[in-house]
This record gives structure tokens, sequence and C-alpha cells, in this order.
């Protein structure tokens, strides 16, 4: 049990829980109804497993200029794919498709305040 | 470790065959940009560690490159399905 056999064991569950949640949101995406539920669990987990893989990879290589590389593919991921939901779901919603359910807001806003 | 990095490229693979199938079946077009960003992303994550299972690290530049590509993707798409156009400044009430 020494400490780089304990590095690559976090690495190697960092990884596998990670492709684990990937292929929950590709489930999520292909069964769920409606545009939005989609983006939901598409973009949760295209920010959850890249974090968690990404963070495995960096566990593997140490200290290094790769380390670097990968980290700063970890930033632009974690900024720009909520940026890109967001856009998606405002367009969506901009171009009149509607989400799914009833909508509460009308009933929950003349039963507290008017 | 190489069966962890094969076990992780496969379930990547599986994700990106689920999307890609959510972009190709979609009823409307945010269908599509929504497999399309989820396809984008996770092929990131597949260059990367196809890079760490090969050992050609300079892979890594791809996944870097194509990171910054798909968010500039997702978004012209966007625009370019609400517009209509690339070109416009976007505030059709001013002209």
């Amino acid at each position: 049990m020494s400490v780089e056999f304990i590095i690559q064991l976090i690495a190697a569950l960092m990884l596998g829980i990670g492709g684990i949640f990937a292929i929950i949101g590709g489930i999520g995406l292909m069964r769920f109804p409606d545009v939005f539920t989609r983006l939901h669990a598409g973009s949760i987990t295209d920010t959850l497993a890249p974090l968690l893989i990404i963070g495995g990879l960096v566990l593997l290589v140490g200290f290094d200029l790769l380390t670097f590389k990968l980290l700063a593919i970890l930033f632009f991921l974690l900024f720009t794919t909520p940026v890109a939901s967001h856009a998606t779901a405002r367009a969506a919603l901009a171009a009149g498709v509607q989400p799914l359910g009833e909508d509460t807001r009308d009933t929950g806003a003349s039963t507290s305040k008017s | 470790m190489d069966t962890v990095l094969l076990g992780t490229i496969l379930a990547v693979f599986t994700t990106m065959a689920l999307s890609l199938w959510r972009a190709l079946a979609g009823p409307s077009v945010y269908d599509t940009i929504v497999g399309v960003n989820a396809f984008g992303t996770k092929t990131v994550l597949l260059v990367a560690l196809i890079s760490f299972f090969t050992g050609h690290h300079d892979l890594i530049d791809v996944a870097l490159v194509y990171a910054l590509i798909n968010f500039i993707a997702v978004i012209a798409v966007l625009k370019l399905v609400r517009q209509r156009d690339l070109a416009t400044s976007g505030s059709q009430d001013e002209r």
C-alpha cells in the first residue's frame, strides 16, 4: 500500500464513476420526453463526467505540462457547457417550445399575493 | 490501469452513440442541438482518454482545441437557427 498505489486507485475510481455518469446522461438524453428535460439530463452529466474523468487523468499523470493542459480543458469545459446549455434553453423557449407539465406559476401567485 | 482506461473509453463511446441517436431522431431542431452539444463534449473526453490509452500525449492539444471549437459551433448554430443569418446584429426592431 504505497502512496502511488493509492493515487492510482483513486484515479481508477474517478474514471469509472465518470464513465458511469456519462452513460447515465446518455440514457437520460435518449429517454426523457421533452427538450428541457433532455437538456437537464445532458448538461448535468456534461459538467460532472468531465470533472471526474479529467480529474482522474490529472491524478494519473502527476505534475507535468500535461497536467496544465488537462486543467485548461477542464476549465474551458466547466465554463462553456453551462453557457451553451443555457443558450439552448433560452433559444428553445424564445422559439415557442412549451415545457411539459402544468403551468403552476399563475395559481401560486394568485393564492399568495393577489 | 489500461483496463480502466479502456472501460471508460467504451462508456464514453456508448454515451456518444446515445447522444448521436438523439441528434438524428430528435423531433425539433433543439433536440438536435442538445445531442450535438453532448456529443462534442464527450468527443473532448474521448480524445483525452485515447491520448492516455495510446501514450501519444500530443493528442491532448487536439482535445483542447476541440473544447473551444465545440462551444463556438453550438452558439453559432443557435444564432443561425434563430436569426436565419449569421451576419445580423440581433436587434431586428431597429433596422
